[in-house]
């Protein structure tokens, strides 16, 4: 039966991506400042996890290296570009427009400038392992998409249009309070070093106790967007040709908008604005594996995560001891291949 | 069964009113054609009867029920639309985009079942374009997109079948072959149709009961010849036109006066000025 190959395909090839994350993951925590061998790791995680008991062939800074600094690094890269694909996506086929990014509705705009407040702030809190800056970077995202949803309300819908419309006059408007509290940055004193530093992305992880926090957002958010697959499929149509196919358009909209957010303001809590994964993978993978989100999503989130895993890796070691932010290095990677991608469709999305 | 009652409908968007006291009885099997001028509330009126809109005031039965009180995705499972026209932002294929149809019947992590594809490769079969299934939707023409897009919405397999102008944007060849397939639908499945048309001579020869709408009121509604006439066709349209018959069928077919020939007519007969041609 066709149906069955393809089906035991696609189990297969998550499969495989979820190994390629796994090797990823191992990789970029070999590499640093120390060289880590790969087999010591493996050992140094089973035995941590109590499957063997391994002679210790290490010692023992090398292992805080790999559980306080490399693991929790490499992992919160993998969660960041699983929940900036993953919003991808969902921000793509709910928009049906394949140049949507997780930021398309303002989510960046609100996150940096809450961030931006939270460092001129005088007061140091620490909720659930995390600081001021990536609780307001958090709370800044969500504040916005729901300013740019109330605002894109007409009614008892929310027009695609005027999200769009909303989401770009409310992100220029943040913008320009940033700059207005960037050029004003001695008097309030803000750290500019700092502030440029979340604008670019970068992945910073200061506990396992802020990934117990992120990873269940993540991973929840991740099956809460396997849930809308099918939605999303006949999203495809526009919104009213979904509703012809029985879907609840305005729920699962606003649905899918929580559901993007939450896992792009997740993402921005620790890493800061990373660019084009959220755009890019989505589009790669989408190329590749066609258009069903119900393997375009899980497929998505894994080479994503294997993707900024090994974006950040180069990050920290093309040019050690300066650290180059991962969001250049996404860029740099990123940007040739959207171009390849664009000349390559140029046909689909000439005007 | 499905039949349709649309009682004392009233619907108005925010620039005014669209439609005004609706009442519209329905039988299962029938072959419906809504024509009118633009702005005269077809489309408006299939959308109220697809339940993406919902009346002012007034009530829509389908089968006896309120379809106010049925949920969206009981509505798709009984009630399929094509539209005028559907673009597809994503590479699907045609197979991906006939099943699509079959949302209606799938929960959230469901796969296809061989039931679903089986009901995709017999609506393939029943559109004429099962060698089109693994080409992609984007790369194909206007007419067979509208293929895909009706046999999309009989994998729905529904009883009743609604379609918003289905062949504006086709050639003649193509709203032809769209409307015989829609009829053969009609006839052999006992399919209900109600089609949006704005050409009258189609819907002359492809419906048996055409229901003319003028600025948000029904004008009159019965089989072609009661409708159309030369009387009722220029108040809702403001034209003059000649109505002859078809030769083969017999059924009205419309003729367009040019203004300047309103004078030239003789007792319903129009006067061909060949001359004046050359």
């Amino acid at each position: 039966m066709p149906g069955k190959t393809k089906h035991t395909n696609r189990l297969g090839l998550i499969l495989l991506l979820c190994g390629i994350l796994l090797v990823s993951l191992l990789v970029a925590s070999t590499f640093g400042a120390v060289t880590i061998p790969l087999s010591d790791i493996v050992k140094m995680v089973l035995k941590k996890l109590a499957v063997f008991d391994l002679p210790t062939a290490w010692s023992a800074a090398e292992e805080t290296i790999i559980f306080q600094i490399r693991l929790p690094r490499v992992i919160g890269g993998a969660l960041v570009g699983a929940a900036l694909t993953t919003a991808g996506v969902l921000f793509q086929g709910l928009l049906r427009n394949p140049m949507a990014d997780p930021y398309i509705i303002g989510t960046s705009a609100g996150a940096a400038l809450g961030a931006a407040i939270a460092m001129i702030l005088p007061i140091s809190v620490s909720l659930i392992g995390f600081g001021l800056v990536p609780l307001a970077a958090f709370a800044g995202a969500l504040a916005t998409v729901f300013l740019v949803y109330s605002l894109a309300r007409i009614g008892n819908k929310t027009p695609i249009i005027s999200l769009l419309l909303a989401g770009f006059v409310i992100s220029a408007l943040l913008a320009a309070v940033m700059s207005f509290m960037m050029s004003l940055s001695d008097r309030l004193g803000l750290n500019l070093k700092v502030v440029y530093s979340f604008l670019v992305g970068h992945i910073s992880v200061a506990s396992w106790g802020q990934l117990a926090v992120i990873a269940p957002l993540v991973i929840g958010g991740i099956i809460g967007a396997r849930f809308f697959a099918l939605h999303l499929n006949a999203f495809s149509l526009g919104e009213e040709g979904a509703a012809y196919l029985g879907i609840e358009v305005e729920r699962d909209k606003m649905a899918i908008l929580v559901l993007g957010s939450l896992l792009t303001a997740a993402a921005v809590s620790i890493s800061g604005l990373v660019g084009f994964v959220g755009l890019v993978v989505p589009h790669a993978v989408r190329l590749v594996l066609g258009p069903d989100h119900r393997l375009l999503l899980p497929a998505a989130a894994l080479v994503g995560a294997s993707f900024l895993v090994i974006a950040d890796l180069l990050s920290r070691t093309l040019l050690a001891p300066v650290e180059i932010p991962v969001g250049v290095i996404t860029a740099i990677i990123g940007a040739p291949f959207f171009i390849y991608l664009l000349r390559r469709t140029r046909k689909e999305y000439a005007l | 069964m499905t039949s349709l009652q649309v009682r004392g409908v009233c619907f108005s968007y925010s620039n005014g009113l669209v439609l005004h006291n609706v009442n519209l009885d329905i039988g299962s099997g029938e072959m419906v054609a809504l024509i009118g001028p633009n702005g005269s509330g077809k489309t408006t009126l299939v959308k109220l009867i697809s339940g993406v809109l919902q009346p002012r005031r007034g009530e829509i039965l389908l089968d006896g029920y309120d379809l106010s009180s049925l949920d969206r995705k009981q509505i798709a499972r009984n009630v399929a639309v094509v539209p005028q026209q559907f673009q597809i932002p994503f590479a699907f294929t045609v197979t991906d985009v006939v099943l699509l149809g079959r949302i209606p019947y799938l929960r959230a992590f469901a796969k296809e079942s061989e039931a679903d594809r089986r009901s995709v490769a017999r609506v393939l079969e029943i559109t004429g374009i099962r060698e089109l299934a693994r080409r992609r939707f984007d790369e194909l023409s206007g007419g067979e997109r509208q293929k895909v897009i009706l046999a999309m919405a009989l994998a729905q397999e529904t009883r009743m079948l609604l379609l918003d102008e289905p062949t504006a944007h086709l050639d003649v060849a193509h709203q032809v072959e769209i409307l015989e397939l829609v009829k053969s639908l009609n006839r052999e499945r006992d399919l209900t149709v109600i089609a949006a048309i704005h050409d009258l001579n189609l819907a002359s020869l492809y419906f048996e009961r055409l229901v003319l709408l003028k600025q948000g009121r029904i004008l009159a509604d019965g089989t072609p010849v009661q409708v159309l006439t030369e009387n009722k066709i220029r108040e809702a349209f403001s034209t003059s036109v000649d109505v002859t018959r078809h030769p083969l069928t017999g059924t009205p077919q419309v003729v367009l006066l040019p203004s300047d020939y309103s004078g030239h007519r003789d007792g319903g007969v129009p006067v061909i000025q060949a001359d004046r041609e050359v």
